[in-house]
């Protein structure tokens, strides 16, 4: 911008010409609409960072009730941990069907990601129940509060997922293969892989370390 | 079936009432005013369900004024109260209705005014200033606006229906905890912020997108205006900073719903978190209000000065840095929670570097005007009061960073003198300079010079009377969210000058609400003859006409250098091609309004506990949104002979006025 | 006006391919299950435990981002979602970080009788 400023011909305007380029050539809906979604992931990024410093913070304030390694189960976090990974493999298998214009195999990896997103919510919601019956809700304690608090804000996610697939679902089963249902299943995508991408840390900082 | 609302919730003390009834009289004159004129129809078409973001920025701009208006009304109450209730008098309203006007007073002005100041300016600005059409996401941009309006509805139902919160506009626990604030006022509260939160954190994402995305041919980051780079930073911040008070209010939410142990006393509770969290997002927040206003200025003063903005490049990195730092600086809003002086040393070094971007863009709006042809417009005098205010504020600030000296004045009158200066000094005195630059754009004519002159000198001189004797009342002694003072203190005569300060900014206010209807009842002597430039502007919003055609630009402009349209008018660049094409727009939808409308009967819900209204509005919410996102992508299309015919018009009445 | 891109040229934006979701699942089940077998059997001392398993879970996130999300595969420089990302991950960790630090310093100088 400090160089000398040169008079751009008429013609010129035709062609690329260097110092008209344009800034980002991909300005249509599908450029905008990624970015956009990435953009709210970073978003979501941060509210799960907060409800995980807060454990950070409140997770051994027990109020001399249970701790974390008593009420862990290690099994039932691997359960989790291998269904949500499977399922997102399989939602990555209904995009490269998607890719290949094949409206039945989008709608059946998607079911199965489906399924196996709906029994890691069946599991967790059974915990949480097992958990409150105890006498171990989330009223007892700063710790139980705070692990019920970042542990459903991810359900919640999922179940919020499994809502959006089943309309997705819906969508492709009646339009198809579409500029516009591609556009969705890949934003739908990022978003399911996310939540996986979360869960390593939940099953990590949570559960793994939660049991040392 | 109404949860815990009563008859009782509409009782209020006397001082109340009087509010409450004219609002309420406001509301019904406002509503037969527009049937007399039998504008429901044109109200609907036109701006209810518009998502062309001049619209929308014009109606933030109105829900602007109306907070200011309350907000400013609080004010006054305070410092009257102040000023009288020394000794055996106990002024006009009860202990509790003064903590509620406190309380209010900040969150309006915070949330209502400086984050919808903040917004409108970017819906009306940036699409024009990048050479674009429209946002990224036009009805997310519409259903931004709703939340905010939501929320602002929220606020001023709290004023009739129960109390609104007393534990300040930040709500500390254990105070806001369920144990010492049962009743519905922090419920209140928290659905207000969590609203108009959920849609400023759209709005960052959104006008993110539309700078990195939108920008027209040619405009590189390094020719976008200053005002794009502060708009840029600024939703940078919007996008990192609102999740942490979306998150934090949720613990809050949760501690008073479901009896977690977040931040209680009992449970193993850790409020000092909430403090922590709070600030982490409170920081970046002041400069989510205060960047845009300094591009604002960047704006104006080369505009005034007939000369280049000085030192671009540093202006930028400046913008940037202040944006990276203002994440690193937060712990200075707690210096007195009880850290080591370890940890309060490093927040106290981190602030006082943020000081030193900002010297450089003081700096450079001033080597801007030195040899420049300076013109003392009114937006030039804002600018000069924001100099001399903020800049002053600015310093006790760096006083304020100072462990020590914090330890002296924290949460005393000297602190509320120091972020009113920034506040007033920077963001409203920015607000009111970009309000009247930016006027004659979108109504075609200018405000009214001299009534301008009128109030500014009424704001500077009554913003010195109100907030200079707070400085010395700080180091009196004097608290912050005091009611009620010893005659013995000696603080009685300086609040009596606060006072005062307070009576000539309301007539500075005043003055400018008159001569917004002065200026629009004689807009045909005020008509901007200029065809949309009557600045004589360097950048592309003052390239269209004023009002601009729905599409903004009938040809995208090609950009080749920083101020385009000053290089246009110098010969340096070509003018625009007449090459007309067929004009792609998003078609209107009622569909935002009616998702605000619900996100105000769903915070009514959760904040009087009517839990069927709320699970009713929840799901009527995701099922606007799933009807919304299963539809294509509709548009309308305004025809290369329509677009001919609408330049065409604009011409004829432009001739009119010859 | 911008060109809206038709279905082919969409497609040719995602970067999804079936190597990179099998080099991910198998990345992810690796990982995760060497997470679980070490603090099932303890075979290092805590400190080294938490440490290595914090290790592991960033490796698994890595892996992840960039089979499963694509990450800095955009074609279009500037790569804004790798920037958006950087600054975000930035700003997490200073907040977190800092939090954590401000905290346990608090906790230690505020609340002496409770569990550090």
């Amino acid at each position: 911008m400090s160089k000398k400023p040169v008079t751009i011909h008429h013609q010129d305007t035709l062609e690329p010409h260097p110092d008209t380029r344009l800034p980002d050539p991909h300005q249509d809906t599908f450029s905008k609409t990624t970015q956009g979604f990435w953009i709210y992931l970073m978003t979501d990024s941060l509210l799960f960072a907060t409800l995980f410093c807060t454990y950070g913070v409140l997770h051994s304030e027990t109020y001399d009730g249970a701790t974390s390694k008593d009420l862990f189960s290690l099994t039932t976090a691997f359960v989790e941990t291998m269904i949500l990974l499977v399922s997102s493999v399989t939602c990555g298998l209904g995009m490269l069907a998607a890719i290949q214009n094949k409206r039945k195999f989008v709608i059946t990896w998607l079911a199965a990601s489906f399924i196996l997103g709906a029994s890691f919510v069946a599991i967790e919601i059974h915990e949480f129940i097992q958990l409150v019956q105890d006498g171990n809700s989330w009223k007892e304690s700063a710790f139980l509060s705070s692990f019920f608090t970042l542990v459903s804000t991810h359900g919640i996610h999922v179940s919020f997922g499994l809502l959006w697939m089943a309309v997705l679902m819906a969508q492709v089963y009646r339009l198809g293969i579409t500029v516009i249902t591609f556009r969705r299943l890949i934003v739908f995508s990022m978003f399911w892989h996310f939540l996986d991408l979360v869960w390593i840390f939940i099953f990590t900082f949570v559960y793994l370390l939660g049991v040392i | 079936m109404f949860g815990r609302l009563t008859l009782e919730a509409f009782k209020h003390e006397a001082s109340q009432n009087i509010a409450v009834l004219s609002m309420v009289l406001g509301g019904i004159a406002l509503i037969c005013l527009i049937s007399y004129l039998k504008a429901w129809k044109w109200l609907w078409t036109e701006w209810l369900t518009t998502v062309d973001p001049k619209r929308i920025g014009i109606m933030y701009i109105v829900v602007v004024l109306i907070m200011f208006f309350k907000g400013f009304s609080d004010a006054l109450i305070m410092r009257l109260q102040q000023a009288l209730s020394v000794g055996d008098s106990q002024g006009f309203i009860s202990s509790s209705h003064f903590q509620e006007v406190f309380s209010a007073h900040g969150t309006t002005m915070i949330f209502f005014v400086g984050m919808g100041a903040m917004f409108g300016l970017m819906n009306l600005i940036v699409p024009l200033q990048i050479g674009a059409r429209d946002v990224a996401f036009p009805f997310l941009n519409a259903v931004s606006f709703w939340l905010f309006a939501s929320g602002a509805a929220l606020s001023l139902v709290s004023l009739a229906l129960g109390s609104f919160s007393t534990a300040g506009w930040l709500s500390y626990p254990p105070l806001s905890g369920l144990q010492y604030s049962p009743n519905e006022g922090v419920d209140y509260w928290i659905w207000v912020v969590q609203i108009a939160g959920v849609g400023s954190t759209l709005g960052g994402i959104n006008f993110l997108v539309t700078i990195l995305k939108m920008r027209c041919p040619g405009m590189t980051l390094m020719k976008m205006p200053i005002f794009i780079w502060s708009a840029l930073c600024t939703m940078a911040l919007v996008v990192l900073a609102f999740p942490i008070l979306t998150a934090t209010l949720y613990m809050l939410t949760l501690d008073r719903y479901l009896l977690t142990h977040f931040f209680t006393v009992d449970g193993g509770g850790n409020y000092m978190m909430y403090v922590n969290l709070i600030w982490a997002w409170g920081h970046p927040e002041v400069y989510i209000l205060i960047l845009p206003m300094f591009g604002v200025f960047s704006e104006i003063v080369p505009t005034f000065s007939e000369k280049r903005l000085f030192g671009y490049v540093s202006m930028v990195w400046a913008l940037i840095l202040i944006a990276f730092y203002s994440f690193i600086v937060w712990l200075h809003h707690f210096f007195t929670m009880g850290a080591s002086p370890k940890v309060n040393v490093f927040f106290a070094v981190m602030t006082i570097i943020i000081a030193i971007p900002t010297g450089v863009k003081i700096f450079n709006w001033l080597f801007t005007k030195f040899r420049g042809r300076v013109h003392f417009t009114s937006p030039m005098l804002w600018f000069f009061a924001f100099l001399l205010n903020f800049t002053v504020a600015g310093m006790t600030g760096i006083l304020l960073s100072a462990p020590p000296v914090d330890f002296q004045v924290h949460n005393s009158l000297f602190l509320i003198a120091h972020f009113h200066g920034m506040v007033i000094g920077g963001v409203l005195f920015g607000f009111f300079a970009a309000f009247t630059y930016w006027f004659p754009k979108y109504t075609g004519f200018v405000l009214d010079e001299k009534l301008n002159r009128y109030a500014f000198w009424c704001w500077s001189g009554g913003f010195l009377l109100a907030f200079m004797p707070l400085y010395m009342l700080g180091f009196m002694g004097a608290t912050r969210r005091l009611d009620h003072y010893d005659a013995s203190t000696g603080w009685q005569p300086l609040f009596i000058v606060v006072g005062i300060g307070s009576i000539v900014i309301l007539c500075g206010a005043s003055i400018q609400l008159f001569g917004l209807f002065w200026s629009i009842k004689n807009r045909k002597k005020n008509w901007d003859r200029t065809d949309g430039d009557p600045w004589n502007g360097r950048t592309l919003e003052w390239a269209t006409t004023s009002p601009p055609p729905i599409y903004n630009f009938a040809v995208i402009p090609t950009v080749d250098q920083l101020d385009p349209l000053w290089a246009i008018k110098r010969g340096h660049s070509p003018k625009p091609e007449k090459r007309y094409e067929d004009i792609h727009l998003p078609k209107n939808t009622p569909m935002a309004m009616y998702i605000g409308a619900l996100s105000l009967v769903f915070g009514f819900a959760m904040t009087w506990h009517i839990w069927w209204m709320a699970i009713v509005s929840l799901v009527a919410i995701l099922i606007a949104i799933i009807i919304r996102l299963s539809g294509d992508d509709e548009h309308e299309i305004i025809t290369i002979a329509q677009v001919k015919e609408i330049e065409a018009a604009h011409k004829r009445k432009m001739e009119s006025y010859e | 006006m911008t060109h809206e891109l038709n279905l082919n040229e969409i497609k040719k934006e995602w970067h999804g391919t079936l190597k990179a979701y099998s080099y991910g699942f198998l990345g992810c089940l690796i990982l995760t299950i060497i997470s679980f077998s070490l603090v099932i059997t303890r075979p290092f001392s805590e400190t080294i435990l938490i440490y290595t398993i914090i290790a592991l879970a960033i490796m698994q996130a890595i892996v992840q981002l960039l089979f499963f999300l694509h990450i800095g595969q955009e074609e279009s420089k500037p790569r804004w979602e790798s920037i958006v990302f950087c600054f975000t991950l930035l700003i997490l960790i200073i907040i977190v970080i800092g939090s954590l630090w401000i905290m346990h310093d608090l906790n230690h100088r505020m609340m002496p009788d409770m569990n550090p």
